[in-house]
């Protein structure tokens, strides 16, 4: 899937929950419609950006691993 | 209730030790990254957590807490020797070294954070008479109050946490 992102947010390094915590306030400064791609390496995210999109209503679109790397696609709901 | 879901998180937070500082810190920034309506209420030795200046210095101590790893070189170290002068402040250093090097956000960075997404602290009115706590002593943006402010929040579609 290619999806572009209108905005990029790396928490490469970042442990929990500072990932979801940096995702929230990037996600409010978007408008609705548009995708967020936040990249992590803290394994814990992949189980906590399903959470979090699923408690607050914005959509995962796609997320990727690679490289130890993963990338969370994540459009604005609402 | 929205869906018979809870759409709030009230967190008593009793303790000043340096390990029982990061989970209520933790899940209340979470929670509220997560859009939920979160209080924390700080009692007894957990107004430590608010000390202006004195809560980046939390302790943790080795003596009676044997799940902490205790092992200098390949030796594992009974935990009785905690008694001994510098085993806390071995044991402090020794945590901070593991949240750093996992690159795990410090109190104050939780507390900044905490704040920023609208968690709201409070110090708890009794602890602060009984332990002679004046609030210039605190860090800015808490609230004062007692044990009904807590249970007033908590009392609507809650989940309920104790530290």
């Amino acid at each position: 899937m290619d999806i572009k992102a209108d905005q990029v947010l790396d928490c490469s390094g970042l442990s929990c929950p500072m990932p979801i915590i940096k995702t929230k306030k990037a996600i409010d400064a978007l408008q609705i419609g548009q995708v967020l791609e936040m990249i992590a390496t803290d394994p814990g995210s992949k189980s906590d950006m399903d959470a979090w999109t699923k408690k607050t209503g914005h959509q995962l679109l796609d997320s990727q691993e690679a490289g130890g790397k993963f990338m969370f696609f994540i459009q604005k709901a609402k | 209730m929205e869906n018979g879901k809870a759409t709030r998180m009230a967190i008593i937070a009793a303790h000043g030790t340096l390990d029982m500082a990061y989970p209520p810190l933790i899940l209340a920034t979470a929670a509220a990254a997560m859009d939920m309506e979160v209080t924390i209420f700080f009692t007894f030795y957990g107004l430590e957590i608010l000390k202006k200046g004195k809560n980046e210095h939390l302790q943790v101590a080795p003596l009676g807490n044997p799940a902490m790893p205790a092992v200098v070189g390949d030796m594992h170290v009974p935990n009785i020797v905690g008694v001994l002068p510098g085993m806390t402040a071995m044991a402090t250093s020794m945590m901070h070294e593991w949240m750093k090097r996992a690159n795990v956000a410090s109190i104050p960075e939780l507390l900044d954070a905490a704040r920023e997404l609208g968690v709201k602290l409070v110090a708890c009115q009794m602890t602060m008479d009984v332990l002679g706590v004046k609030k210039e002593e605190l860090i800015e943006g808490l609230e004062i109050g007692g044990a009904a402010t807590f249970i007033d929040f908590a009392s609507e579609n809650a989940i309920t946490l104790a530290f």
